[in-house]
C-alpha cells in the first residue's frame, strides 16, 4: 500500500524531458567499425554491465489484420536461436545470470541485456543469436502463444485495461496506434511462424537500431561486442508507411458496463509531439495541472480535499506519429459525475487563466531540481540515453534541458495551454457502473 | 551524547580490482549505528551519482493493529502527510517539491515507511522534516476525513474492482487463523468506515519513537556526516519507554488443509494459487530460510523451474506456473505456488500436477546443476541490487524492520553458497505440507439466468 501510485506510463519515453545526472560529458558517443552508434555511460564501480537498445517500428508496424505481430517476436527471441534449442538457451542465460528481455510498445522493439562483468562475452553471444538466428519452433511458438492468450483474456475484464485498450480504439480506427500492441484473441491464433520471420526480416536492422550502454566496459570493448552482435543485421530496415495522426471522438463520452464498484476513467485530447517546440513548455503546464505527485491541481482538487481518488493524473504522451494529453481517475460509481466535473472544471481555469507565478516557479525549481534522480542507477540512464536518441534530442540534450525549462515564461505556457488544452474536448472512456452518465467532453 | 554502536561492516567501497585472482566482489561499505534515544541508523555509501534516498522505517504494520481496527496503520501513513505543528499542512510536501524531491510512503503488516529522494544538498532538510512528523503530527477532521475517503478509493481500486486480489485476500485469512496477519493491510471495508482521528493519533503515540525506528539512508553521502546530521536533528526527539518488543498471537499447529474458492463472473482466465505457512528469516532454524529460497528457485523461477517444465512444457496443461517464498516476515510467514491453466484443464487436474512435482522434490531431492544455477542467480541479483540505492535501501530498511540485522544482510550470499542439495529437499519434505497450506481457485461464475418478466 502506498500513499499513491507511481503513474506507470502506457508508452514510452514521455518523461524523457527528465534530467541529467552530474555530468552529461560523461556520455561518449561512439560510432562502431560496422557504421553503429552507441551511447556510453563508463562506470567502473561494479563488475557489471548493462545495455538497451531499441528497434524503431513497434507493435505500429504489426500487419494491419494481425496486431500482436511485434509482442510474439519480442516473447520468441529469447526462445531458443542458432543451433540452442529454448531449454538450452535459458540454461546458457540462467548460468551465468545473464538477464535478457525483450518487449513492444507502439512505436519501437526494445530489448536489454545485464550482466556481470565475467560473463559479458557470453551475454553478447546469446544476444547476437536471439537477435540474427531466432528459430520460433513450432512447440515455442505455441506454448508463449498460449502464454498471450492467457493475458489477452485476463484483460479482457480488467478495467483499465479495457479503458486503455478502448480509447486508442475509438481515438484511432483504421490507423496502427488504435490496434493494441499485445493483440487481440481474434488476432493471435493466426500468426504464423512465417509472420514472425517477415516481421524479423523486415524491422531489426540496423538503420532503426538505437543503442545505450553503462557499466564496467569502455569505448573500444563496447565496440567489438556490438559490431559482433548487431553487425550482421541488414544495413536498413523496411517499415510500412504509418500516417500522422490525430485522435479523433473528441468530445464524446462512452461507456463500458463491467460489474465494478469503482469506474475506472481514462480521458484524453490532443497534445505535443515531441520535437513541438511548445513541448517543453506544455510538460510544465501539464506538471502543474496533473502531473507532479501531491502537489498538481488534480491531486488536490479531487483527492485532497474531496476524497474523490487515490489516484489521478494526466501527461503528455507523445507518439512518433501523434502527441496526446492522457489522464486517468478511478472513482465509485455514484461519484464519476462530481469527479469529472472537477476534473473539467480544472482543465478549463487552467486554460483561461494559467498557472499563478508562483505555481511556475515551483514547478520549475521541482522538475529542475529532480533531474538527477532520473540517473542514479544502470537501467535508468540506459532508458534515459535511449529515449533521447530515439526523439532525435542529441546528445547534449541532458546538458541544455533544465535551461530549457528554466527559460520557459508565463507568456510561453499560456501558448502551449492554447495547444493543447483550451477547447477541453476530450475523449472519455467509463468502465464500470456509472450512476450519473454526464457528458464531459463536448464544450 | 552518546553513539552506541558504530560498527562498519564489509570491506572496501569500490571494487578496484572486481575481476582480480580469486576476488570476491565486495558490496557497498555499509554502516549502522544507534543514537542514545534508541534510533537505529544505517548508512549505505553509493557516490556514482549526486542523489541520496532517505527512508525511515517504523516497526509497525497491520499486524499490530487492535481487533477490529484493521486498515489503521496504512491509515495513519495516509494522514502523516497532514502536517506538524511547526510544518504545518502540506508545508513538509511542498518545500520538498521545491528542492526537486520526491517521496512517497508504504505499509505492510510488518512496518512503516517514508522516503524522499533528494540530490545531497537537501539531506538534512529531509531529515529535520522527519525527525519533527515523528512527534508533532496534528490532525483535524477537515484532513482526517476525505482522507478516509482516499483509503476507501484504494482498496476499491486495488481489491474490490479486482477478483484475483479478493482471492489473495480470502486465502490470507484462511492461512492465519490465528495471527493478525490474516486481515488486509488496507484494512476490512467496514472497519475502515469507522476508523478516525483519535485513533490514528493515539496509534501513532503508541508506536512512533525513535527507540522504534530505523533510518535508512543510502547515497552519494559521507557516513561521519550522516552521524552528525543524524544527531542534530532525530537526536532531539526523546525515546518512548513504552515501546516493547512486538508480540503477537502465534499460529497454531495447523492440521487441516484448506481450499478456498472465488466464483465472479469478470474471471476470464481462471488460475490456481497456494499459501503454505513456513518460517521466517527471523523464525526459522539455522540455514532453513535459504534452504526455502533456493527451493522456490529450483521448483519455481523461469522456464527451467521443475513446476514450469512440468506444466507449461511437458504436459502441457498449463501457461503458466511459478513458486516464491516471502522470507523477510517479522513472523511465519508465506511460500507460494500459482499457475495459470490452458483452457479445457481444469484446475483438479493443474492442483494434482503441482502436487506430483512437489512430492517429487520431497521424495527425490533436486539435482546439483539446479542447487548451483539457484545459487548463481541468487547471488548475482545481490551484485546487481549494488546498482541501485533505492533497492539497497529496501533490503536493508525491511530486513532491520523484520528483527534481523545488517550482518545478516551481509552474509546472505555466502549463507545461500552453503545450502544443500539435501537441505532444500528437507525444506521441501518439512514445509511444503497439505496441513499448512490454503489453496486458492479463481473461477469463471456463470451468468445467472435472465429474469423473465
Amino acid at each position: 500500500m502506498t500513499r499513491y501510485l507511481a503513474l506507470v506510463t502506457m508508452t514510452l519515453a514521455l518523461i524523457s524531458t527528465a534530467p541529467a545526472f552530474a555530468g552529461a560529458s560523461r556520455i561518449e558517443r561512439i560510432v562502431t567499425p560496422a557504421g553503429i552508434e552507441i551511447w556510453l555511460v563508463r562506470d567502473k564501480n561494479l563488475p557489471m554491465m548493462s545495455l538497451e537498445f531499441a528497434f524503431l517500428g513497434g507493435a505500429a508496424q504489426d500487419p494491419a489484420a494481425k496486431p500482436g505481430v511485434a509482442n510474439l517476436v519480442a516473447g520468441l527471441l529469447d526462445e531458443g536461436a542458432g543451433d540452442l534449442n529454448a531449454a538450452a538457451f535459458h540454461e546458457r542465460l540462467e548460468e551465468r545470470a545473464i538477464s535478457l528481455t525483450f518487449g513492444v510498445n507502439r512505436d519501437n522493439l526494445r530489448g536489454s541485456i545485464r550482466t556481470l562483468s565475467e560473463n559479458r562475452d557470453q551475454a553478447f553471444e546469446l544476444l547476437r543469436l536471439a537477435l540474427t538466428a531466432p528459430r520460433f519452433d513450432g512447440q515455442e511458438l505455441e506454448r508463449i502463444r498460449a502464454a498471450v492468450l492467457a493475458q489477452l483474456r485476463r484483460r479482457s475484464t480488467n478495467p483499465s485495461d479495457i479503458a486503455a485498450d478502448s480509447w486508442f480504439a475509438r481515438a484511432f480506427p483504421g490507423h496502427p496506434y488504435g490496434r493494441p500492441p499485445q493483440g487481440t484473441l481474434e488476432s493471435v491464433p493466426t500468426i504464423a511462424v512465417d509472420d514472425l520471420r517477415a516481421y524479423v526480416r523486415r524491422m531489426l536492422a540496423r538503420s532503426n537500431l538505437r543503442i545505450a550502454a553503462v557499466g564496467d566496459v569502455d569505448a573500444a570493448e563496447i565496440a567489438i561486442l556490438v559490431d559482433r552482435t548487431f553487425g550482421s543485421l541488414p544495413p536498413r530496415n523496411d517499415p510500412a508507411p504509418v500516417a500522422d495522426a490525430e485522435p479523433r471522438g473528441l468530445g464524446t463520452t462512452e461507456t463500458i458496463e463491467v460489474k465494478v464498484p469503482q469506474t475506472v476513467i481514462t480521458f484524453g485530447g490532443i497534445g505535443l509531439k515531441r520535437a513541438d517546440p511548445d513541448f517543453i513548455p506544455a510538460f510544465v503546464l501539464n506538471h502543474i495541472l496533473g502531473g507532479g505527485g501531491f502537489e498538481s491541481r488534480l491531486f488536490r482538487e479531487v483527492r485532497e480535499k474531496r476524497g474523490l481518488a487515490y489516484s489521478v493524473y494526466c501527461y503528455l504522451a507523445p507518439f512518433e506519429h501523434t502527441g496526446l494529453f492522457l489522464g486517468g481517475v478511478s472513482t465509485r460509481n455514484d461519484r464519476v459525475a462530481e469527479t469529472l466535473e472537477i476534473i473539467v472544471a480544472e482543465i478549463k481555469r487552467m486554460a483561461a487563466e494559467g498557472p499563478t507565478a508562483d505555481e511556475l516557479e515551483k514547478a520549475k525549481r521541482f522538475l529542475i531540481g529532480s533531474y538527477p534522480l532520473r540517473f542514479d542507477t544502470s537501467g535508468k540512464i540506459t532508458a534515459n540515453l535511449l529515449d533521447i536518441q530515439i526523439e532525435n534530442l542529441g546528445i547534449d540534450y541532458i546538458d541544455k534541458r533544465n535551461t530549457l525549462i528554466e527559460a520557459v515564461t508565463s507568456e510561453d505556457i499560456r501558448r502551449a495551454g492554447r495547444r493543447f488544452l483550451a477547447e477541453v474536448k476530450l475523449l472519455v472512456m467509463l468502465v464500470g457502473e456509472p450512476q450519473a452518465k454526464k457528458p464531459m467532453g463536448g464544450g | 551524547m552518546r553513539i552506541l554502536t558504530a560498527l562498519a561492516v564489509a570491506g572496501t567501497a569500490t571494487l578496484a580490482n572486481p575481476r582480480g585472482a580469486g576476488a570476491e566482489p565486495a558490496g557497498p561499505a555499509v554502516q549502522h549505528f544507534t543514537l542514545s534515544n534508541g534510533l537505529d541508523v544505517v548508512v549505505i555509501p553509493d557516490n556514482r551519482s549526486p542523489v541520496v534516498t532517505h527512508m525511515i522505517w517504523y516497526r509497525v504494520g497491520s499486524a499490530d493493529e487492535d481487533l477490529g481496527k484493521s486498515g489503521l496503520a496504512h491509515f495513519l501513513e495516509h494522514l502523516m502527510f497532514k502536517g506538524t505543528a511547526k510544518n504545518p499542512a502540506g508545508s513538509f510536501s511542498r518545500t520538498l517539491a521545491t528542492l526537486g524531491g520526491q517521496e512517497n510512503a508504504f505499509t505492510s503488516s510488518d512496518y512503516t515507511a517514508y522516503f524522499q529522494r533528494v540530490t545531497r544538498d537537501h539531506l538534512e532538510r529531509v531529515m529535520a522534516f522527519e525527525a519533527d512528523r515523528m512527534t508533532g503530527l496534528v490532525l483535524t477532521d477537515t484532513v482526517v476525513l476525505p482522507e478516509r475517503e482516499v483509503v476507501l478509493e484504494e482498496r476499491r481500486m486495488r481489491t474490490d474492482n479486482d477478483p484475483g486480489a479478493q482471492l489473495a485476500e480470502a486465502m490470507q485469512a484462511a492461512l492465519f487463523v490465528n495471527h493478525p496477519y490474516g486481515h488486509p493491510v488496507i484494512g476490512w471495508e467496514q472497519e475502515m468506515r469507522k476508523l478516525n482521528r483519535e485513533e490514528a493519533l493515539a496509534f501513532y503515540r503508541r508506536f512512533y519513537a525513535p527507540n522504534n525506528a530505523i533510518v535508512v539512508i543510502a547515497g552519494d553521502i559521507a557516513p561521519d556526516d550522516i552521524r552528525a546530521l543524524a544527531e542534530k536533528t532525530y537526536g532531539a526527539v526523546p525515546k518512548n519507554d513504552a515501546i516493547k518488543l512486538r508480540s503477537r498471537p502465534l499460529e497454531p499447529d495447523a492440521r487441516a488443509s484448506r481450499r478456498v474458492v472465488l466464483a465472479d463472473q469478470r474471471v476470464a482466465q481462471p488460475s490456481l494459487s497456494r499459501y503454505y505457512l513456513v518460517p521466517s528469516y527471523r523464525t526459522a532454524k539455522a540455514s532453513e530460510a535459504e534452504a526455502l529460497d533456493a527451493l522456490a528457485h529450483v521448483i519455481g523461477a523461469g522456464t527451467l523451474s521443475r513446476l514450469y517444465k512440468a506444466l507449461v512444457i511437458e504436459k502441457p496443461i498449463a501457461v503458466t506456473a511459478s513458486a516464491w517464498y516471502g522470507g523477510t516476515s517479522f513472523d511465519a510467514t508465506r511460500f507460494g505456488i500459482s499457475a495459470t491453466p490452458r483452457p479445457g484443464v481444469s484446475l483438479e487436474e493443474l492442483e494434482s500436477a503441482i502436487d506430483a512435482v512437489v512430492a517429487e522434490v520431497a521424495a527425490n531431492g533436486i539435482t546439483d546443476q539446479e542447487l548451483a544455477r539457484a545459487k548463481t542467480r541468487l547471488v548475482a541479483d545481490t551484485i546487481y541490487s549494488w546498482d541501485d540505492q533505492f533497492t539497497l535501501a529496501r533490503v536493508y530498511g525491511s530486513a532491520l524492520a523484520n528483527g534481523l540485522s545488517v550482518e545478516t544482510v551481509q552474509s546472505w550470499p555466502d549463507r545461500i553458497r552453503a545450502v544443500t542439495a539435501q537441505s532444500v529437499q528437507e525444506a521441501a519434505r518439512n514445509f511444503l505440507d497439505m496441513r499448512h497450506a490454503v489453496t486458492g481457485y479463481l473461477i469463471k461464475q456463470p451468468a445467472p439466468p435472465e429474469k423473465r418478466s
